[in-house]
């Protein structure tokens, strides 16, 4: 099987666990921890409870007509936009948030960058009766001016990150540092398929029911798994997510970075919170900032299980720019009545950009998030400055 | 044990066998005048001196050592061009680098290493490479004669601690607390027992840092430890307007607490 756990805490060359010593074992014990809670039947059954009940999966598979029709396609949206929280995040986010609980920790620390991590984080931080703080670079939270509010709401601290480009990576910088003093009493709820072993494999694990879900889905519908598998990627947990369920099929997959954040597409192999692999950088190893109109993606490296991918020739990356993510998420609101959030809007630019290499074919997206989040910033940018592409009907 | 202590376990023991206390200031290199603030913490008595070569993302480090990072590299500074000067230096004490892996890595582990070297550094720190990851690091500075120093922390178990204290060279870089670089009103009651916990599993001269910030609290980590190290104090000193005068002053102080 491609996606099996990690050896020694590595995807062939990728992974590993480079944490500053205070953290060593307290990684070891949460890897313990989570092998045996995975394990257990009970924390499965009680785990799954809450994922039915309480977030509402099984996400539906949407079939997009007139979408595919207009791109000459079909085009299948696997709706994690539809979950509590309004995106794919509260999966790894109950997982972990239980898991917090079996070990006795108090208090889960987390770093988000549009907020929908840091939104789910709070929610299952206020339903499991524990203590949260989360870090949001500061640019980040004027953008996402609503999730902090919302993680409020909930009950959470929101701590804005001031250092370097005070997004994503920052907010991580700034968990890290918490989590080193507080370690005892405090799990550090990470977002992605990344940091340190067995953080990129846990969180994959967490998420798996989408690709789970969505290949019986598939199945189910035509018969087959599609033919193309995409998502967007910034650390990357959507996409091994939805990738985790056809991985050993002959589905291609495609993960979707942002031109201002493509560690595949434009970095080399480093090390940076917690594990190896490609990463933004300059010529001297220091790590260089992302910048996309999307803050959930906006992160200079990507979950190490996904530079293998990349090295064994399993999954492709492509980029997008801005200009592409914006014409693609107004094409899904206006053909299909669904605003998707900025960060799947990238997968939907790619395969509009490809339509005619993909022409025909089965496309199965994974939609991480809805909208709700960027309708501010999209007013901004297509109200304000009368841009609006408006006609996107060209294509007829 | 391996064969024959590198200069800075070298220096480090041989202030402990004479009776004192080792002293070892940091300092980020690439910030203002930072070889004069070298030479001026040599000469108010450190026994060796860690140089950090500054890193995006320090993630074990506080806010002082964090803006020290920033500032250095908004004006341009490089790892090399921080080796380069270190090779020129010649201020009479043994030199640590502390810097991020990533740094490392980018520059190629034997080159990194062999520059270290060629350039008269004695050791090096690096924060983020616990025991199971430092191998590759640690054949490469082995076979270049670079001393790495690993770092222990209070979460460890004795066991852990003996292992880390087996592979270390230079001294072992006991960690004062839960939590990152920077200066506390008061020393935590983790560092004495972390120079306790190491004094008893190490012959290696047991120093600790983080969360060192006064004369007097140097003194009290020690009556248990073979010495302390001093960060995020002395750099403020180089942030501020006090510059390299200001930090022999200040390492003036703690020499004259711990003799």
């Amino acid at each position: 099987m491609t996606m099996a756990e990690p050896v020694g805490g590595r995807f062939g060359e990728f992974g590993g666990r480079f944490v500053p010593e205070t953290l060593v074992p307290a990684c070891e014990e949460l890897e313990a921890a989570f092998r045996s809670a995975w394990a257990d039947e009970s924390f499965r059954g009680e785990l799954n409870q809450l994922l039915g009940d309480y977030a509402g999966r099984p996400s539906p598979l949407t079939e997009c007509h007139r979408l595919s029709e207009e791109l000459g396609l079909r085009l299948l949206l696997k709706r994690e936009d539809l979950n509590h929280t309004g995106s794919h995040k509260i999966n790894n986010v109950l997982g972990q948030a239980l898991l917090a609980v079996r070990m006795g920790k108090t208090r889960l620390v987390a770093e988000t960058g549009a907020g929908q991590h840091g939104v789910a984080t709070a929610t299952a931080a206020a339903l499991l009766g524990l203590e949260c703080v989360v870090y949001m670079g500061e640019v980040d939270m004027e953008r996402q001016a609503l999730n902090v509010f919302r993680m409020q709401l909930l009950g959470a601290e929101v701590r804005s990150a001031l250092s370097g480009s005070r997004t994503l990576k920052d907010a991580i910088n700034e968990a890290m540092r918490d989590w080193v003093a507080t370690v005892e009493s405090s799990h550090y709820c990470l977002g992605s398929v990344m940091g340190p072993h067995p953080y990129p494999w846990m969180v994959r694990e967490l998420h798996r029911v989408i690709g789970d879900e969505a290949r019986e889905q598939c199945r189910e519908l035509m018969g087959r798994d599609p033919d193309v598998v995409t998502a967007c990627v910034g650390g990357g947990s959507n996409a091994i997510g939805i990738f985790s369920g056809f991985v050993d099929g002959d589905a291609a997959l495609v993960g979707v970075e942002p031109a201002g954040g493509a560690a595949i597409g434009r970095g080399v192999p480093g090390v940076v919170h917690g594990s190896k692999s490609f990463l933004m950088q300059d010529e001297h190893g220091q790590v260089l900032e992302a910048e996309s109109i999307s803050a959930g993606l906006d992160y200079p490296g990507i979950g190490p299980e996904h530079s293998h991918l990349a090295a064994i020739g399993r999954a492709r990356y492509e980029t997008v720019t801005d200009d592409e993510v914006v014409a693609a998420f107004e094409l899904l609101s206006r053909t299909e009545g669904i605003i998707p959030a900025l960060e799947p809007a990238h997968a939907l630019a790619w395969v509009s950009r490809a339509r005619q290499e993909l022409a025909g074919q089965s496309v199965l997206l994974n939609l991480s998030g809805r909208g709700d989040k960027d309708v501010d910033q999209m007013m901004g940018r297509l109200v304000d400055d009368g841009s609006s592409s408006g006609d996107d009907g060209q294509s007829e | 044990m391996s064969a024959e202590p590198g200069p800075l376990e070298a220096a480090l023991r041989g202030r402990r066998s004479q009776g004192g206390k080792a002293l070892v200031p940091y300092l980020t290199g690439g910030l203002g005048d930072w070889q004069a603030g070298l030479a001026a913490a040599a000469d108010a008595g450190a026994d060796a001196i860690e140089v950090g070569i500054p890193f995006s993302d320090p993630v074990m480090d506080g806010p002082v050592i964090q803006q020290a990072n920033d500032r250095a590299l908004a004006g341009g500074i490089t790892p090399l061009a921080v080796l380069d000067a270190l090779g020129r230096l010649d201020i009479g004490v043994p030199l640590a680098v502390m810097t991020y892996y990533n740094i490392a890595f980018r520059f190629g582990l034997e080159r990194f290493a062999s520059v270290l070297a060629e350039q008269g550094v004695a050791a090096a720190i690096l924060p983020d490479l616990p025991l199971e990851e430092a191998g590759p690091w640690t054949d490469a500075a082995d076979a270049a004669g670079v001393e790495t120093v690993l770092l222990a922390a209070p979460t460890a178990s004795d066991e852990r601690l003996g292992r880390i204290c087996a592979r270390t060279r230079g001294f072992v870089y006991g960690v004062g607390l839960l939590g990152v670089t920077g200066e506390r009103d008061e020393l935590a009651s983790s560092a004495v027992v972390m120079a306790g916990r190491l004094k008893q599993v190490t012959d290696v001269p047991v120093l600790v840092g983080v969360g060192v910030g006064t004369p007097e609290q140097a003194q009290e980590v020690c009556r248990v430890g073979d010495g302390a190290v001093v960060g995020s104090a002395v750099v403020r000193r180089m942030l501020g307007d006090g510059g390299p005068a200001a930090v022999g002053d200040l390492v003036g102080k703690f020499r004259r607490a711990l003799d």
